[in-house]
C-alpha cells in the first residue's frame, strides 16, 4: 500500500501547485479593466466630438492631461539638431522644442509646467497606455499609422535631401534618374527610406541604419555613396558632421500628398483636438513660419531633383 | 512461467504509469488554459492583438522577411564554417607545451580573453564601421564579409574555450599511451585526442551555434538588411509590431531543430559512457 500513498501524495502536490498558480493569477489577473473601460469612452466622447472645440475647454484646468497641471511632452533620446539643441528639450532651443513650448503657451501654460519625457521612437507607438500627452519627435504622419495611434494636423511640411561626398560620382545627379545606380543609406523608420526605395528605386537594395549618425559613418567610410534624410537634418549633416558632404538636391517623396510631421497622440486622445486649434493659431498667426525661419536653414537654395 | 508477485508488480506498475500520464495531462491542459485565459483576458489584449498578431501584416511581411532570413541563413553557414577553423586552431595553440611557441599561446590567451569579454554588438559595431575607415589595401568592404568576420571573432574565442575544454578533459593517459606506441605529438593528438574532445563538446558546440544563429540578426546595426531589419521596416512604417513576430517565428524554427539534436547527442553521449543499462 506504500506506494499508493505516495501516488496520493504526489497528487496532492499537483493540487498545491494549482492552487498557488490559481492565486498567482488572481494576483496578477486583470486588475485595471475598469481604468481600460473609462478609457475607451474618453475616445467614445473624443470622437463624438468631431472637429469643433470649445475654446472654452482649451484650458489647463479643462484639458485632458496625462499629469494634473502639467503638459507632458516626449522625444527620444539623443534628441538630435536642428530639431533640439544641446540633447537638452527643455532649453527651448532648436524646431520642435520651440514648437512644443509654443503649443504649450498656446494652450495656456507656462514654460515651468511643460514636463519633458524620454520615449524612444519604438516605444511611442506600442500598445497600450501612453505616459505622456504627446510625442514629438519628426514622425511622419502617414493613414497606415494613424491606425495605431493618433496624429495632430501636420506641423512641418519635410523634403527630403540626398546628400554625397564631394567629388564623388553622384555629386553632379541633377535627378532622382541619376542617382539609380548608387549605393544608398537612410535611417530606419523614416520616411527617406521609404522614399529611396519608392522614388530613387536604386538597383542596390539601400543600406538601413539605425540611426542618422550610423549612415553618416558609411557615407565617411564609403560603404555608401550617397544618404538621405530630411532637409534639416541633411544641412545639420553637410554643417557639422561630414567635412566634405555635399547637399545634392532635394525631393518630394511621391506618396500623394506631401511628407508632414505630426504630434503623436495615444490612439483616441481627445487632447488632440485643443492641441489642433492650438498649431491652427500658431500656423496663421505666423508664429511657426518664425520658429521654422529661427532654427531651420533656409532651404531655397538646394537645387529640386526632377 | 511468472510468479503472482512479478504479475502484481506489472499491473501496479502499468497503473502508476496511466496515473501519471493522466496527472500529466491534466496539469498541461490546465497550465496551458490559465496562461492563455489570462493573455486573453489581460486588459490590453484587443489592442496586442491588432498590433502583433494582424494576419494582414503578417502576410505583407512573410516574403520579404522569408527572403531577407535567407541572407541570415548564409551569414551564420559562412560563419559556423570560419569559427570553427579559428577556434580548433587557437585551442590547439593554447594547449601546445613547445616553449618556443610561447609568443603564439599569449597571443591566443589576449585574443580569448579581450573578444569573450567584448559585447558582441560591439565587436560587429567596430568591425563593420571601423575596418573599412581604416582604408586598408584588401579589407573587404562588403557588409556580408564585414559580418562574417565579426561574428567569427566574437564566436571564435568562446568556441576556442569549449574545444579546449574538450582536450583538457580528455584523460593526459590517452595521450601519454599515444605516445608511448610511437606516434607523434600531432598524430596522437590528431588521432587520439581531438576524437574524443570533440565528440564531447559536440552538445556545447550546438548550443553556441544556437546562439550564433539569433546572433545574425546583430548585423542589422552595420546596415546589413537581414531579417530583424525587414521587419523593422515594415514594423516603423506602419506602427505595427506583427513583423517581429513573424521574424521570430523564423528564428525559432531554425533554432528548435538544433536544440532538439544537442539533447539527443547529450542523451546519447551520456548513454555510450554510462554503458547500455541504465
Amino acid at each position: 500500500m506504500r506506494p499508493c500513498t505516495r501516488v496520493a501524495r504526489r497528487r496532492l502536490g499537483v493540487a498545491a501547485t494549482c492552487c498557488l498558480a490559481a492565486l498567482a493569477l488572481a494576483a496578477c489577473a486583470p486588475v485595471d479593466e475598469s481604468d481600460d473601460a473609462t478609457d475607451g469612452s474618453d475616445a467614445g466622447s473624443g470622437d463624438g466630438d468631431g472637429g469643433a472645440v470649445d475654446a472654452a475647454a482649451c484650458t489647463p484646468d479643462q484639458l485632458p492631461l496625462y499629469a494634473d497641471g502639467r503638459l507632458t511632452v516626449a522625444t527620444d533620446k539623443p534628441a538630435y539638431p536642428p530639431w533640439f539643441v544641446d540633447n537638452d528639450p527643455t532649453n527651448g532651443n532648436g524646431y520642435e522644442s520651440a514648437v512644443a513650448y509654443a503649443v504649450a503657451g498656446e494652450l495656456g501654460f507656462a514654460d515651468d509646467e511643460v514636463e519633458w519625457v524620454t520615449v524612444p521612437f519604438n516605444a511611442s507607438y506600442q500598445p497600450g497606455a501612453k505616459e505622456f500627452d504627446f510625442d514629438i519627435n519628426q514622425i511622419s504622419i502617414t493613414a497606415k499609422r494613424a491606425e495605431s495611434v493618433t496624429f495632430s494636423r501636420g506641423y512641418y511640411t519635410a523634403a527630403q535631401a540626398v546628400i554625397v561626398q564631394e567629388g564623388s560620382d553622384f555629386a553632379d545627379a541633377t535627378s532622382v534618374a541619376d542617382l539609380a545606380d548608387a549605393t544608398i543609406g537612410a535611417q530606419v523608420g523614416t520616411t527617406s527610406l521609404t522614399a529611396v526605395t519608392d522614388v530613387i528605386a536604386p538597383s542596390d537594395a539601400p543600406a538601413v541604419y539605425d540611426d542618422t549618425n550610423a549612415a553618416t559613418n558609411a557615407l565617411e567610410n564609403g560603404q555608401v555613396d550617397a544618404i538621405v534624410a530630411d532637409l534639416p537634418s541633411a544641412f545639420y549633416i553637410t554643417a557639422v558632421q561630414l567635412d566634405d558632404g555635399v547637399i545634392v538636391g532635394q525631393f518630394q517623396p511621391d506618396t500623394g500628398d506631401t511628407e508632414q510631421f505630426g504630434l503623436l497622440f495615444e490612439q483616441g486622445n481627445p487632447l488632440v483636438e485643443c492641441v489642433d486649434t492650438a498649431l491652427d493659431t500658431l500656423d496663421s498667426d505666423g508664429t511657426l513660419a518664425r520658429i521654422e525661419r529661427r532654427w531651420l536653414s533656409d532651404v531655397v537654395d538646394v537645387p529640386e531633383l526632377s | 512461467m511468472v510468479s503472482e508477485t512479478q504479475r502484481a508488480r506489472e499491473r501496479f506498475r502499468r497503473r502508476r504509469s496511466l496515473q501519471r500520464g493522466l496527472v500529466a495531462a491534466a496539469s498541461t491542459v490546465l497550465g496551458a488554459g490559465l496562461l492563455a485565459w489570462l493573455v486573453t483576458h489581460a486588459p490590453g489584449w484587443t489592442s496586442v492583438q491588432v498590433r502583433y498578431l494582424d494576419l494582414e501584416e503578417a502576410r505583407t511581411a512573410l516574403p520579404d522577411v522569408a527572403a531577407a532570413f535567407w541572407l541570415n541563413i548564409r551569414i551564420f553557414v559562412v560563419a559556423e564554417v570560419c569559427i570553427l577553423v579559428v577556434a580548433l586552431v587557437v585551442a590547439l595553440v593554447r594547449v601546445t607545451p613547445a616553449p618556443a611557441l610561447a609568443p603564439l599561446r599569449l597571443l591566443a590567451v589576449v585574443y580569448t580573453d579581450v573578444f569573450r569579454g567584448t559585447p558582441t554588438l560591439l565587436v560587429v559595431f567596430l568591425v563593420g564601421f571601423g575596418f573599412p575607415a581604416l582604408e586598408l589595401q584588401g579589407v573587404p568592404s562588403s557588409l556580408f564579409w564585414l559580418g562574417v568576420i565579426a561574428l567569427t571573432l566574437s564566436y571564435g574565442a568562446y568556441v576556442a574555450e569549449v574545444v579546449r575544454a574538450g582536450i583538457v578533459s580528455v584523460h593526459p593517459s590517452q595521450a601519454l599511451s599515444a605516445r608511448a606506441l610511437g606516434l607523434t605529438y600531432g598524430q596522437s593528438m590528431r588521432r587520439v585526442v581531438l576524437p574524443q574532445a570533440l565528440r564531447r563538446v559536440l552538445p556545447p558546440l550546438l548550443n553556441d551555434f544556437v546562439s550564433l544563429q539569433k546572433d545574425t540578426a546583430l548585423l542589422a546595426s552595420i546596415g546589413l538588411v537581414e531579417a530583424l531589419r525587414v521587419a523593422d521596416i515594415q514594423a516603423k512604417q506602419n506602427f505595427d509590431f506583427t513583423p517581429y513576430v513573424v521574424t521570430a517565428a523564423f528564428f525559432v524554427a531554425v533554432t528548435v531543430p538544433i536544440a532538439r539534436l544537442t539533447d539527443w547527442l547529450s542523451l546519447r553521449q551520456v548513454r555510450r559512457e554510462q554503458g547500455a543499462s541504465r
